[in-house]
């Protein structure tokens, strides 16, 4: 399957680098450091959908995607997109950011989704698009495949006031062991298709080892909304390669613990946690 | 065991081999006082007195009869040496003069233990700042000088030795064959060594503390013309399954290859006497692991490689009253450690660090000493060397993890050591007298300034580098006196060391252990400063022509800058000997005890050593077989099985019992 995904992309740039058209290279490049991972049709457009790698997952996903008619790429259309979960007995969506042009990019649109839970055998993601193109409205949408994470990098919970919560680990992607920059996203869900993002609270970490003792590690730090996005940054020291769980505690604008128990002796884990593995 | 006797009956062979301590050297009826040196002769030539009493012992036992070095026993093999009460940091150990870093971040790889002490020659055990001149010290040097032959026609020779201990049914089985002539020598010997479990007092079974160990040595020369020279040598060593019970883990393989080539002009009526230039390599690798304990809360294997490379020249020279050696040496090492630990969980990846982040050092010095003879009674000596020392991180992802504690680190670090000596001697029949004062200073070593989350056994504490430190400086004064009248001698030294900026691992509360269930985290800093008070005495008589009594006894002590005790400091320690001699017949008994150990360190894990008291007993004879020599040396060991270990045992790992041995040696 993933095979066939690289063949369709290469083929597809083949094509492309093939035909005479001025205009083209560029646009074909600009997606060509990601991995397509499915089209989505409607009667006038293709809308090709990349990730990094190919993948969409449980979690946070940045997507990138392209417009195109039969013949170009459409660079000036005005998009907005929902993700849908169909549950078997209800559908609701996920923590999702507006679309926006690739700085640096003519044909690139790039957006995050949240997908707090994966797939199963009954209940399925599905990817709406709603857009313009010079005035005129199109839609499309299609069932997407959303894989689960073999660890966990989202937690959703509900808080100490009553309030429904989704934490999403995006950063590290690539964890080393070093001090990482480490960065999470906080949404509040409003209803079943609303998810807000929650602003000025803490995170606070403690990063375990459970198979070597539960130890943890120097200079971490607590992740905050530096200003510089919406998102929360901090610091996560990680001594060594292997599994470690990121401990939580989500704290309100008063420092008030909402969710989370303090690790102690005698408390091996917190009820909220992401995961790593490298 | 039946199998072994026959085994070694039949596979017999010599080498005679001679420990004796040498405090002054006769130099036309003058004597030079050398009291900051002691020297184990164990040669070949000395076959005819075979002093010792047992000639296939360890390398650590005969290094152990000088009075400055003791050693830190972690099982039976491959002890760590200390040379006045201080351990590797603080000390140089040298092969023929050559460098080469230990690749076991827990200190399983003294170099030491890269010399059997069938290829051995002579150690030269230099007490502070007179050791300087290979590298950097605080405590002093060891320099173990190798077996080989001169340019000499003696054509071939060679020898046998077999060897059986009962305590650990250890099996030494070696060989040795030389060839010299007026232009070439070779000296090839091959040594094996296999022992089982040793049993404490008691007959209580010691596990963990097997191993087999193979040694193959070879030197070879060659006279370009007259005066000069050019010798290769190379030494394979390699032990396997060697258990260490005092600690964790153990070590499935320790191999090191070292090589060298050395060109030697001699002069007799130049401006030197002799130049010699070397340049030489070492790979040392040691895998540890802990495949063969039952019951560990994780299991990790923990392998680490180094590699020096190095050279030196040194040129001796005597004009009119002065006597003095210059030398210029260098060398590089890289030092790499890794530990993988893994869990349980099979699903879950392997945890993986490095324990030395692949440092580089690079040292550059210089040395130079110079004995000057004022007139019949005083001489002065003094001795100068300056270092460049550079030590630099080649693996980024060693430097990050180090980065996790040290944000700001960078990733090399350049330092300037000055080693200087000076002393005063005085000799007057009988009595020679000196005095000397030192100054010194060391760079802190990879694990004290790059060592990441390294598990020490004996505190509980996993241990984390500082790269941020000073050098370590030493000030010293000592004085020692001889006496020499007729049978009797009698030797007394006396050193004082105050450290400044003393390296030691000190407590983090804030930091979570690594390893399990353990109790904390060191971070290595550096106390103001640190006095080690170092004291031994030794007294010979010999009486009835044959008789030989010889005493001595040790004592140091240890205070950090709250004078409060340093770890693993000798107490009072004694020993007291009578030996009979008469032509090729010899005996010796010898008695070793130690007081209880009144000054220890809990903070360091240590908790008081009991006194203890151990009586051996050496019997030797040479026999003739055609012409051909045979020595046949029995003896027996702790005879009253007393349970004991000394201040110097990790984890208090208690010494052998009553050892039974024989060594059986044939030369043709």
């Amino acid at each position: 399957m993933k095979l066939l995904k690289y063949i369709s992309f290469f083929a597809a740039t083949i094509l492309f680098s093939c035909s005479f058209n001025d205009d083209t290279p560029i646009q074909i490049n600009e997606a060509k450091d990601l991995i397509l991972v499915q089209e989505i049709q409607n009667e006038a457009h293709s809308i090709k959908i990349f990730t990094e790698d190919g993948k969409l997952e449980q979690g946070y996903n940045k997507i990138y995607f392209q417009i195109k008619d039969e013949e170009d790429f459409i660079s000036n259309a005005e998009v907005s997109w929902t993700p849908v979960m169909h549950m078997e007995a209800m559908s609701h969506s996920g923590p999702h950011s507006e679309i926006n042009k690739k700085a640096g990019t003519e044909t690139l649109y790039e957006g995050y989704i949240i997908f707090q839970m994966a797939q199963n055998n009954t209940e399925y993601w599905e990817l709406d698009f709603n857009y313009s193109v010079a005035g005129q409205e199109y839609s499309a949408k299609d069932i997407i495949e959303v894989i689960p994470t073999e660890r966990n990098r989202v937690s959703v919970f509900t808080g100490s006031d009553g309030v429904r919560y989704i934490a999403v680990l995006i950063e590290p992607q690539a964890p080393k062991v070093a001090v990482n920059d480490i960065s999470a996203a906080i949404f509040r869900m409003e209803n079943m298709m609303s998810f807000p993002m929650v602003n000025s609270y803490t995170l606070k970490t403690d990063p375990r080892m459970p198979s070597m003792g539960n130890h943890s590690s120097p200079n971490n730090e607590d992740l905050f909304q530096a200003g510089l996005d919406d998102f929360y940054h901090g610091k996560l020291s990680l001594t060594m390669s292997g599994y470690w769980k990121i401990n939580l505690q989500l704290l309100n604008e008063a420092g008030e613990v909402l969710k989370g128990e303090e690790v102690t002796e005698t408390n091996e884990s917190s009820s909220i946690y992401f995961e790593i593995e490298f | 065991m039946k199998k072994y006797l026959i085994f070694w009956l039949v596979f017999t062979f010599s080498f005679g081999i001679r420990a004796q301590e040498k405090h002054a050297k006769k130099q036309d009826s003058l004597i030079i006082p050398q009291e900051l040196t002691e020297v184990i002769l164990i040669g070949k030539k000395s076959n005819k007195h075979h002093l010792e009493n047992k000639s296939l012992a360890t390398i650590e036992t005969y290094l152990e009869e000088a009075n400055a070095v003791d050693f830190i026993k972690r099982g039976a093999y491959a002890w760590e040496p200390m040379i006045q009460g201080m351990a590797s940091e603080r000390s140089v150990v040298t092969i023929d003069g050559m460098r080469i870093y230990a690749a076991c971040t827990d200190k399983m790889d003294p170099i030491t233990s890269y010399v059997e002490i069938s290829n051995l020659a002579k150690a030269e055990i230099k007490k502070g700042q007179a050791g300087a001149e290979n590298g950097a010290t605080i405590g002093g040097a060891i320099d173990l000088e190798r077996q080989k032959s001169e340019f000499e026609n003696t054509g071939w020779s060679g020898n046998a030795q077999s060897g059986i201990e009962s305590i650990n049914e250890q099996k030494i089985l070696g060989a040795a064959l030389q060839y010299a002539s007026n232009k070439v020598f070779t000296d090839i010997d091959f040594m094996y060594r296999d022992a089982e479990n040793y049993k404490a007092g008691g007959d209580k079974e010691i596990n963990y503390s097997q191993f087999t160990k193979y040694n193959f040595s070879a030197t070879s020369g060659f006279k370009l013309k007259e005066n000069k020279s050019i010798e290769a040598s190379f030494i394979f060593d390699e032990a396997r399954d060697v258990g260490y019970p005092a600690l964790p883990m153990d070590v499935s393989l320790a191999r090191a290859y070292i090589g060298s080539l050395e060109y030697i002009t001699n002069s007799e009526y130049g401006f030197f006497k002799e130049w010699r230039t070397k340049i030489y390599y070492n790979d040392v690798t040691h895998i540890m692991d802990d495949s063969q304990r039952p019951d560990v809360p994780i299991r990790m294997d923990m392998p680490g490689w180094s590699k020096t490379a190095g050279m030196y020249s040194k040129l001796k020279g005597t004009t009119k009253k002065h006597t003095w050696d210059l030398s210029l040496n260098g060398h590089f090492n890289k030092s790499l450690a890794e530990m993988t630990m893994f869990p349980e969980d099979p699903n879950e990846k392997d945890m993986f660090m490095l324990t030395w982040p692949d440092v580089n050092t690079i040292y550059t010095g210089f040395f130079g000493k110079d004995l000057y003879q004022i007139n019949k009674e005083f001489s002065t000596e003094i001795s100068l060397g300056m270092g460049v020392h550079n030590n630099n991180i080649q693996n980024k992802f060693g430097l990050e993890s180090l980065r996790i504690f040290y944000p700001e680190m960078e990733d090399s670090n350049t330092r300037f050591l000055l080693n200087t000596g000076a002393q005063l001697n005085l000799s007057t029949h009988p009595w020679t007298l000196s005095i000397g004062l030192g100054y010194g200073e060391r760079a802190p070593s990879v694990s004290e300034a790059y060592g990441f989350y390294l598990f020490n056994s004996f505190d509980g504490f996993d241990y984390i580098g500082n790269p941020n430190m000073r050098n370590e400086k030493s000030s010293e004064i000592n004085i020692s006196t001889h006496y020499e009248h007729k049978s009797f001698s009698l030797s007394f030294n006396s050193s004082l060391y105050h450290i400044s900026d003393y390296i030691i691992g000190k407590p983090d509360p804030s930091l979570s252990p690594m390893n399990i269930g353990i109790n904390g985290v060191k971070v290595y800093e550096q106390l103001a400063h640190a006095k080690l008070w170092s004291n031994d005495i030794q007294i010979t008589y010999s009486f009835l022509k044959d008789f030989t009594a010889k005493a001595k006894a040790v004592y140091r002590l240890g205070r950090d800058d709250s004078n409060t005790n340093l770890p693993l400091v000798q107490p009072f320690t004694f020993e007291a000997g009578l030996r009979y001699r008469k032509n090729s017949f010899y005996a010796e008994a010898n008695v070793e005890s130690a007081t209880k150990q009144f000054d220890y360190s809990p903070e360091f894990g240590e908790n008081q050593t009991p006194a203890y008291s151990v009586v051996n007993l050496a019997l030797s004879k040479i026999l003739y077989v055609n012409t051909q020599k045979m020595v046949l040396k029995v003896g027996g060991e702790n005879l009253f099985d007393e349970y004991y270990s000394t201040y110097s045992d990790w984890n208090n790992i208690p010494r052998p019992g009553r050892n039974l041995y024989a060594n059986l040696i044939y030369s043709f």
